[in-house]
């Protein structure tokens, strides 16, 4: 039996065949799309390493099943830059050494522009708030502890970000 | 994990029809099934996914004043719904203080009510559980019994419901809309879960086959907005599952308490409402003696479990925490940390530590 489905990858149409119901939608990108930044971490929906942006939320991959996924749009880091001009999130987790090894940074930097785009700017003014910055990234855990460089880098993000649109608005 | 059938059905009838073959189960966003279902603790043969059928994600107002929540709304599209958080803040809050913001994102309302307990006896296998293999024996007598209850269990299983969503909403009197293949009915939420007795694999009152399509909260809930909290402890400051929680909401006039309403979490099988500590603050002074003996009165039937006594004196501090918080009113803006105890009663306002 055969299910396929439609998904927009990093804004490019996909008609995809999926052989079997139990791919989650991690496996579909690492294992079949060979889109490997997606990081396989706990596989529990725990660490977070697998966060990507699904129709603009942030989920964990692990536990969204592909076949589900019909119809959605779905954004992995691959696509954050473009050619060589990164995303002003990438830029501000380089800027603060918001990382070590490396391996829960994708995650981070996908949850982080989830973040930037949900509850932070509508609480209000919260853009220098760092424990909002901390709560609302707890679901991405960092073995190496970079969480002071991480913090600092969503935050200045976010100011670039806001700082960008009002720019484009005026 | 099991090969399974997955359907996708666009009704309400549809859908009925499709999970009542035995080994069905319903699927929201997976985000506990798919997860139970890599351990091999659940084994469904087919999936029912419940997220197309329309108008299962409305958030509505009613007329009189209450709402209605569809069963696949998301978590945070709820607790984000400014009309819905003016309305009832401390279901708000209770969100907010669940999970993550990947899982809130994706997980939905009927799913919150229908997650399993995080019993690690229950996860593991090789452990006996009366819930996952009924008359196995329960490995949690003896056990690690932190997140094990002190309310409610029985000899044969002493797990817990890990909801916070369903704490205020069973204290709220929230009601759920169940479709099943003959017709529509509803339920208490306060009631919705069973106690293990001597069946705890019976976790709900839904019948095989049926369906949650709503929850509604009436409309005397919103009358408790402008005094209700929802406080949790928990062994880290974010992303944990409650050792004891407990939301509260007050109207106060002329400093005495008209109506309290009070439930626990992390302490039963079931979001636990404390009725006789409610009966108990009805026209008392809404100070910190009151609330003393309302903490008292909610724990009067508390019973260790295992090693964890300790929780019916963290539950009675929470209580009373939760009661001080309610009292000196809803918070204007959300905290940063939802419910977090670390906040002093007067500010509501709270840091990691």
């Amino acid at each position: 039996m055969a299910w396929p489905i439609s998904l927009t990858l990093n804004g490019v149409a996909r008609e995809l065949v999926l052989d079997d119901p139990r791919i989650t939608l991690l496996d579909l990108l690492r294992e079949r799309l060979d889109l490997t930044g997606t990081k396989k971490g706990c596989d529990r929906g725990q660490c977070g390493a697998c966060t990507v942006l699904l129709d603009g939320r942030r989920v964990n991959a692990c536990l969204t099943l592909a076949v589900g996924c019909d119809g959605a749009a779905v954004q992995t880091i691959e696509g954050l830059a473009q050619g060589d001009v990164l995303h002003p999130v990438q830029r501000a987790f380089i800027a603060h050494d918001a990382l070590q090894c490396g391996f829960c940074t994708p995650g981070q930097i996908m949850s982080a522009l989830g973040l930037i785009g949900e509850g932070l700017i509508r609480e209000g003014g919260a853009g220098d708030d760092a424990e909002r910055v901390r709560e609302g990234m707890s679901g991405n855990l960092c073995r190496c502890g970079a969480y002071a460089g991480i913090t600092a880098a969503v935050l200045e993000a976010q100011r670039t970000m806001s700082e960008a649109t009002e720019a484009a608005a005026a | 994990m099991n090969r399974f059938e997955y359907v996708r059905p666009a009704t309400i009838a549809e859908a009925v029809a499709a999970a009542g073959a035995p080994g069905a189960a319903y699927l929201g966003a997976g985000t506990n099934l798919v997860d139970l279902m890599k351990l091999g603790v659940l084994r469904p043969q087919r999936l029912v996914d419940v997220r197309r059928i329309a108008g299962l994600d409305r958030i509505e107002a009613l007329a009189d004043g209450g709402m209605r929540i569809g069963a696949a709304v998301r978590n945070a599209d709820l607790a984000q719904d400014a009309d819905f958080a003016g309305r009832f803040p401390a279901v708000a809050e209770a969100l907010l203080a669940g999970a993550s913001a990947q899982i809130r994102n994706a997980a939905t309302v009927g799913g919150n009510l229908m997650q399993r307990t995080r019993c690690a006896y229950f996860h593991d296998l090789a452990s006996a559980c009366n819930k996952r293999a009924p008359g196995s024996g329960c490995a949690a007598r003896g056990g690690e019994t932190r997140q094990h209850a002190v309310l409610g269990w029985s000899a044969h299983c002493i797990a817990t419901h890990p909801s916070d969503f369903c704490v205020p909403l069973a204290a709220l009197d929230a009601v759920v809309e169940i479709a099943g293949s003959g017709g529509m009915r509803e339920a208490p939420l306060a009631e919705f879960h069973c106690l293990p007795g001597d069946q705890p694999a019976r976790e709900s009152m839904l019948a095989p086959g049926e369906l949650i399509v709503a929850l509604r909260l009436p409309a005397a809930a919103a009358g408790f907005a402008a005094h209700a909290r929802y406080l949790k402890l928990r062994e880290r400051t974010s992303f944990a599952f409650a050792v004891v929680s407990a939301a509260a909401a007050l109207r106060l006039a002329d400093g005495r308490v008209t109506e309290a309403r009070i439930a626990l979490g992390g302490v039963a099988a079931r979001p636990w409402r404390a009725r006789a500590a409610e009966a108990l603050l009805a026209g008392a002074a809404a100070d910190d003696a009151a609330f003393r003996r309302a903490a008292d009165a909610a724990l009067t039937e508390a019973r260790p479990s295992g090693d964890n006594a300790a929780k019916i004196e963290l539950a009675r501090r929470i209580v009373r925490r939760a009661l001080l918080l309610a009292a000196s009113g809803t918070p204007a803006r959300r905290p940063a940390l939802p419910a977090s105890p670390f906040a002093a009663p007067e500010d509501g306002d709270a840091a990691h530590v």
